[in-house]
């Protein structure tokens, strides 16, 4: 007899919630908009997870996670699979996930519409820390892909920025 | 070439390009000229292995017979790749690293977002993905072009050096084969001439702000679409590929 999972839908949307992004562990991986749904049927149950960054270390640790978890559930044949459309974008964080951003210390992603690919330097990042908007991009690319990093010219702190993808 | 065949040509590319790419920016970790570029070049280099693993992946699940992302990447030899000759030569200097990937990002910035309309979905969703990477890359290359060409007389002699060497690789970027041929009839690629100009527009633009002059060269070296490569390329793998051609299958 095929044993059924005993966990609904929302038993596993929530369970899944407390897995986090292991470079920025103050946000979950339903927050960052890389969970992007859960299949159950019958016996078996698979997560569909879509990739910030095509090389993003992070993926491998979180589907590992995520397998353990749902194994320490009750269900020990989850599959975890990668999506790539629609293509992940900062613009699915809500502004509580925002907000949970600057506490920690990296300011948050701007809106894709703000952005002229072609004249990337026309935004205005505010310091997480003081709130001025007198910053300066110090680097693109800052301890991960998906961050920049910036100098605050009112507080002197370095931050870092989360970039808008 | 069947359309099988020819979808598994591009698709090596495709893959092979980002992989090579991918390989040479990993070179310079620990080397760079300062820690953030350190962090941006290698960060770049992620992109680009990531990329590759997925259309690598794709390559293998259209070929059929078994092989992984991995089995292309470490078990093929020299003629069997398909990536530019550009993306293959040794990073140099900074500047030439910087150069190369301006002329490449700018290349990478309309090829992909030429393949996100593709007709094949897997294409396209890769292509749209991998396209906003490349936006930051692009606008990496642009930066320091700015800094070394409008810098120090030094910094500005050396990045023109480099795109003088650089330029006769260029043409290869937009080379035509049978692939393309059987492949735009299918309505899965677009033909690499339409964005020559487009890609001649924005690259000449940067580097006019940048105080670089284009450069007038008569030669174009090709090859790479026939597998034919620099000696540069044999060098390469037999790094990349040392573990697995040694340990055969080890696993991590």
């Amino acid at each position: 007899m095929v044993k059924s999972i005993p966990l609904t839908k929302a038993d596993v949307l929530h369970l899944l919630s407390e897995i986090v992004d292991p470079e920025i562990p103050v946000v979950n991986i339903q927050e960052m908009g890389m969970l992007r749904d859960v299949l159950l049927s019958g016996d078996s149950c698979e997560v569909l997870l879509t990739p910030t960054y095509n090389g993003c270390p992070a993926m491998g640790i979180i589907e590992q996670d995520i397998l353990l978890l749902l194994q320490q559930h009750g269900i020990p044949n989850a599959k975890v699979k990668l999506v790539y459309a629609p293509a992940w974008t900062t613009d699915w964080m809500s502004d509580s996930t925002k907000e949970k951003l600057k506490h920690y210390g990296i300011a948050a992603p701007l809106h894709s519409s703000c952005v002229n690919w072609l004249k990337p330097d026309q935004i205005t990042v505010a310091c997480p820390n003081c709130g001025s908007e007198e910053t300066l991009l110090v680097s693109r690319f800052g301890s991960t892909a998906c961050k920049a990093l910036y100098r605050c010219n009112g507080c002197k702190e370095p931050f870092e920025y989360f970039k808008c993808h | 070439m069947t359309l099988q065949e020819a979808l598994f040509n591009y698709l090596l590319r495709l893959g092979d390009n980002a992989l090579i790419q991918g390989h040479r920016l990993s070179e310079w970790c620990s080397k760079a000229p300062v820690l953030e570029e350190d962090l941006a070049l290698t960060n770049m280099a992620l992109d680009q292995i990531g990329a590759a693993q997925a259309f690598l992946k794709y390559a293998g699940a259209i070929e059929n017979k078994g092989r992984s992302e991995d089995d292309l990447a470490y078990k093929r030899a020299e003629r069997q790749f398909f990536n530019n000759l550009m993306t293959e030569l040794p990073i140099g200097d900074f500047s030439f690293t910087i150069a190369k990937q301006l002329l490449l990002s700018s290349f990478e910035f309309f090829l992909f977002r030429g393949l996100s309309q593709s007709k094949d979905q897997t294409i396209a969703n890769i292509a749209a993905k991998t396209l906003k990477e490349v936006h930051y890359h692009l606008a990496h290359s642009r930066d320091w072009c700015f800094r070394l060409g409008k810098g120090t007389e030094v910094s500005h002699e050396k990045l023109q050096n480099s795109v003088n060497a650089l330029w006769m690789y260029t043409d290869e970027l937009f080379e035509m084969g049978e692939a393309d041929e059987v492949l735009m009839e299918a309505g899965i690629v677009f033909s690499l001439k339409e964005i020559k100009p487009k890609w001649l527009e924005l690259v000449s633009g940067i580097l006019d702000d940048a105080n670089i002059a284009l450069p007038n060269v008569d030669y174009m070296q090709t090859g790479s679409r026939k597998g034919i490569h620099t000696e540069h390329l044999g060098h390469l793998l037999s790094e990349m590929q040392f573990l697995q051609r040694a340990y055969p299958d080890a696993s991590w």
